[in-house]
């Protein structure tokens, strides 16, 4: 039985691709809230992760590795900036609420 | 057969996890379910032998990012059921757009599980073999430059994140270099002539 013998590219590709829906969900439930859409976006960063690293490995070409290590890096950068951007948010307006920000409207 | 009982615990827990990080309530515990879902990921990537990889994961975003994530959710003194506002009518759509994009996954991917084409892992590396020095090498020839740019983005961060957040208190009080140098003389010292004093007798 395939499903049984050692987990093949085909098992981490489709863990990968469940990650990545349960992030975009995640956006579309919290469609008001700040917080949870950078932490959705965090996980759908971890599915594209695991699908690099799995082809890294299935491939034996270490190419992907180093990709995702700046990956990593930019989305340490991004969650960073995004955070601060969220306290001078609540300093502001005193809320994180997505519908409050409707103040620029163009 | 260990490997595949390890990789389905970890993706069952991952799953669970990922799942818990979108529906809770709280942000404090969506924050730690997130942590979770790092951290069994990171065994994922052990699985796969890609051990440098696992323990930065683990070191930057366990460590770091989730970290920065709690202080700021902490910090915020924010009302989460005006936030929750809306979840259950926007379940629809989001089910429909999460297992639209599941299906056409499932699409492209069918053809690994039933086709002949399996892809063959190939052998486990010797016990010699350095995942971190194999990846060091890479990134400081190969990819060095991307390296450095990626040096930069973080300073960029750092800067940006500082400047964002930093704020001047009115009760504080600051020293102003420019008007401590261009002080004079005149300004501070006054010299005044005046007779001795007798002291009586």
């Amino acid at each position: 039985m395939s499903l049984l013998a050692t987990p093949t590219l085909s098992h981490y590709l489709v863990l990968g691709a469940i990650l990545f829906a349960i992030g975009v969900i995640g956006i579309f439930l919290n469609r008001r809230n700040v917080i949870i859409i950078l932490m959705a976006i965090e996980l759908m960063l971890l599915a594209v992760n695991l699908n690099f690293i799995a082809f890294s490995r299935f491939l034996g070409d270490t190419a992907g590795q180093v990709f995702v290590f700046f990956i990593l890096t930019v989305a340490a950068a991004e969650s960073a900036i995004g955070l601060a951007i969220l306290v001078l948010l609540f300093r502001n307006i005193g809320s994180i609420d997505v519908e409050d920000l409707g103040r620029l409207k163009g | 057969m260990t490997q595949t009982f390890v990789f389905y615990v970890f993706a069952a827990i991952l799953v669970f996890a990922a799942l818990r990080v979108i529906t809770v309530r709280n942000l404090v515990q969506a924050a730690l379910w997130l942590v979770l879902s790092f951290f069994t990921a990171a065994g994922l990537w052990l699985l796969l032998q890609a051990e440098f990889l696992a323990i930065a994961l683990v070191l930057v975003y366990v460590g770091a990012v989730m970290v920065l994530f709690l202080f700021v959710v902490m910090m915020l003194d924010v009302n989460f059921d005006r936030l929750r506002e809306g979840f259950r009518s926007y379940i629809p759509v989001g089910a429909t757009v999460g297992a639209l994009i599941l299906l056409e996954m499932a699409v492209v991917l069918i053809g690994g599980y039933l086709g002949p084409h399996q892809v063959e892992p190939p052998p486990a590396a010797a016990a010699t073999y350095s995942n971190t020095r194999t990846l060091g090498l890479q990134i400081y020839t190969d990819y060095a430059y991307p390296f450095e740019i990626a040096a930069v983005i973080l300073l960029v961060a750092i800067i940006a994140a500082i400047a964002l957040t930093h704020r001047k208190r009115a009760q504080t009080k600051y020293q102003n270099p420019g008007k401590q140098i261009r002080v004079r003389r005149e300004d501070r010292l006054r010299i005044i002539n005046m007779p001795a004093e007798k002291r009586e007798p």
